[in-house]
């Protein structure tokens, strides 16, 4: 290929055709978004026009007040992310979007379990949850309920733990994230 | 200063010359604010109707067109002309009036949600929640519509709202830190597209309504200047090329000329500017241009690589990448003898593929003489706005369009009824233009009612209904992929056109003799004030070629 300003013509073998590609991993997409009525509705309109699915989603207030964070997970086997950052940026309340690299990224979500105890088990549940930095946050007769925060295989491997005592419910926030180093997400 | 004062103080401060509308409830402050503010205001007699006369006005003209509707009903009557614009990337701002906000959420009477239920369908809409925010508001409404990737955007003004007293200071700068539309290509980017270009064999300009948008038609007609590119255009950017002209061939597409297709389909390097790759355009996907590579140019950097991948993609708006474009490849002193090849085998497919269409022996009228006879009637001069059918692809093959902004029809979401409207609003802002719609007799009936509009304002737009009694596109689909059984096409002789006409104040006409039609057309052009000529056409005419869906281009049949 010539370089830029030479006259040589640039040869069409050479072009590789870019976009619209799967990366067949999950993409953890960080948005800022102006504080604003409406804009949740927005974002999660478009995905459903779109035929885009959302696998978890969080919104929270910002440093800045009139500002909001939304961090959204995305199966990126499914869906061009490219195509989907695009639709996104069109949005006009919509000021910056990370799609952010999983090695560079501290990611966290905070679930809850309600585990059913009976007797003996009591003991066994808990030691569970101290392996896994859990903490108890209400004991009743039958139960307990425990708190978990990490990321999302740490959760996955502690329902499994506690399935086979007796799951009776489970809640997650879903995913936050936070670039790691100096520099702003 | 009431709220309503202020939007007409922003209107004005935006250059408005004209809103169509309807009052109701929701916006009775704003219609009184019309008595003393010196806009034209043009009463509509329906919601739906103002809507496409605002995507008229501003086809026709490049400015945004503005159309008012009232709450509820009203709002949701405009819901098509404000999908229509989305879909065309038309300008358009729409002002609705909500209820009260104590009513608000309460199923209160001539409630909707308006934003829920545009939301989807505008570029953006602003849903007034404090009276102070209005003009700001409306000077970001109209900066959003014109300015990127034109398009609707919606203002919600609850009616106390628009009626409390605000301190009005002019709005002189517009700030969206999350809206700033690239402009400029990249200049590596363009200079790689013009070495492409240089290095192709069988180049193809593929040209969309974003050069229409953009007023670029001069700068794509010196890029094609530059080396004999053959050009060919979607159905929303005929006449951005002149036609007819050396290096054009036609439109492409389902109905397209067999060149156009076929070009794309053996071409080496295809130079999309500002088009989309529609399912019209591409036929079957996967066996789309197959040893094509492609440039994509457009302002909107989601609709590069979002049905074709791009090979070199170009962020910008088509009058500065084009400009720079021919320039770059200027320089490259590329030999034109290359293309000879190219040449010889797509005059071998205009030689052997002209649109056609049988003659008729005797007085009947065949729908695409009826195009002919009106582009000799007009001297080609006309603005032509249409329907959505057979009617309009026969009007995009045989009306030759020498300039963008002549040709005015519903492309992305295919609406009837466009068409009497939108030629209404383009009458009202190019009054020295002869402007015609061509409708069918199935689709003029969905906007009917603006005949009214028009005899009421003085609009002398002229009306040529192509009548074959079925609702025509239809029936010749399931004529030829539905076994002939025909299902719910038949229109019957309802209404007389010319007792309609009539009865609207308007002059009516019927013609069903070709040997007479051109003089009858001029006639019908010369009659002033608004007219309706009930054209009896061949009852069951198909609209040839065409690539059958899902088919792939060189699949084209008829």
């Amino acid at each position: 290929m010539g370089e830029p300003g030479t006259k040589e013509p640039l040869s069409l073998e050479e072009l590789q055709a870019a976009g619209s590609l799967r990366t067949g991993r999950k993409h953890t997409l960080s948005i800022l978004v102006e504080n604003k009525s409406g804009v949740l509705t927005r974002i999660a309109g478009l995905f459903a026009r779109r035929g885009f699915n959302i696998e978890t989603l969080t919104v929270g207030p910002s440093d800045d007040p009139d500002l909001s964070r939304i961090t959204l997970t995305v199966d990126g086997a499914l869906h061009p992310i490219d195509q989907v950052t695009k639709q996104l940026h069109k949005l006009i309340n919509v000021l910056k979007i990370r799609d952010l690299d999983p090695a560079e990224t501290v990611a966290r979500e905070l679930a809850l379990f309600k585990v059913s105890v009976d007797g003996p088990q009591r003991g066994e549940v808990m030691q569970i949850a101290e392996i896994f930095r859990g903490k108890i946050v209400d004991v009743g007769k039958r139960s307990v309920v425990i708190e978990i925060t990490g990321g999302a295989e740490k959760i996955a491997a502690f329902e499994s733990m506690v399935r086979p005592f007796g799951l009776i419910e489970m809640m997650r926030t879903g995913e936050i994230a936070i670039s790691r180093g100096r520099q702003e997400t | 200063m009431r709220a309503v004062d202020a939007i007409m103080e922003c209107l004005k401060a935006e250059g408005v010359e004209v809103v169509f509308g309807l009052p109701g409830g929701a916006n009775l402050p704003t219609y009184d604010a019309f008595v003393d503010a010196d806009i034209r205001h043009i009463l509509v007699r329906h919601e739906a109707g103002g809507g496409h006369a605002a995507e008229g006005y501003a086809k026709a003209t490049g400015r945004v067109g503005v159309a008012f509707a009232t709450s509820g009903p009203g709002a949701t009557n405009l819901v098509t002309p404000i999908c229509d614009a989305m879909m065309d990337s038309v300008p358009v701002v729409f002002i609705t009036g909500q209820v009260r906000t104590e009513l608000l959420g309460t199923d209160g009477f001539q409630e909707a949600d308006t934003i829920g239920i545009t939301m989807p369908i505008v570029k953006h809409s602003f849903m007034i929640q404090d009276p102070q925010e209005i003009p700001r508001a409306i000077h970001e409404a109209f900066h959003i519509a014109r300015t990127g990737r034109p398009g609707p955007t919606l203002v919600d003004i609850p009616q106390d709202l628009s009626r409390a007293e605000i301190e009005y200071q002019p709005v002189s700068d517009v700030h969206l830190p999350g809206y700033q539309p690239t402009v400029e290509g990249n200049q590596k980017q363009i200079r790689q597209a013009a070495r492409a270009l240089a290095a192709s064999q069988r180049p193809i300009l593929y040209v969309g309504g974003g050069v229409v948008n953009s007023n670029a038609s001069a700068e794509l007609r010196e890029l094609a200047a530059c080396d004999r590119f053959p050009v060919t255009a979607t159905v929303m950017a005929l006449g951005a090329f002149p036609a007819p002209h050396p290096q054009w061939l036609g439109m492409l597409g389902m109905h397209g000329t067999r060149a156009a297709n076929y070009a794309m389909d053996e071409a080496d390097l295809i130079c999309a500017i500002g088009a989309r790759f529609d399912d019209r355009v591409t036929g079957k996907l996967s066996e789309f241009a197959p040893h094509a590579k492609i440039i994509h140019i457009d302002i909107d950097p989601a609709e590069i690589s979002k049905n074709v991948p791009a090979h070199i993609p170009i962020v910008g708006d088509a009058k500065s990448v084009l400009g720079k474009l021919a320039v770059e490849y200027r320089a490259l002193a590329a030999d034109p003898a290359r293309l000879e090849p190219w040449w010889q085998r797509i005059a071998s497919w205009q030689e052997r593929y002209p649109l056609r269409y049988e003659e008729s022996a005797d007085s009947e009228i065949k729908p695409q003489y009826m195009v002919r006879a009106l582009h000799e009637a007009t001297g080609g001069q006309a603005i032509i706005t249409s329907d959505v059918g057979q009617h309009q692809m026969w009007v995009a093959q045989y009306y030759d369009f020498p300039e963008p902004r002549r040709w005015i029809n519903s492309g992305g979401l295919g609406t009837m009824g466009f068409g009497l409207p939108a030629a209404m609003g383009a009458a009202v802002g190019c009054p020295d233009r002869l402007v015609c719609c061509v409708a069918g007799d199935g689709s003029v009936q969905m906007n009917a009612q603006e005949l009214a509009t028009c005899s009421a304002e003085g609009i002398p737009i002229k009306v040529f209904i192509m009548n074959n009694g079925y609702l025509g596109m239809v029936r010749q689909w399931q004529e030829l992929f539905w076994e002939k059984r025909y299902s719910a096409v038949e229109m019957g002789p309802y209404p007389d056109f010319v007792k309609l006409a009539e009865a609207y104040g308007a002059t009516g006409m019927r013609c069903e003799d070709k040997r007479t039609l051109v003089d009858d057309f001029k006639r019908a052009i010369e009659t002033e004030g608004p007219v309706v000529v009930d054209v009896r056409v061949s009852r069951e005419e198909n609209t040839f070629p065409m690539i059958p869906a899902g088919k792939a281009a060189r699949e084209m049949v008829g």
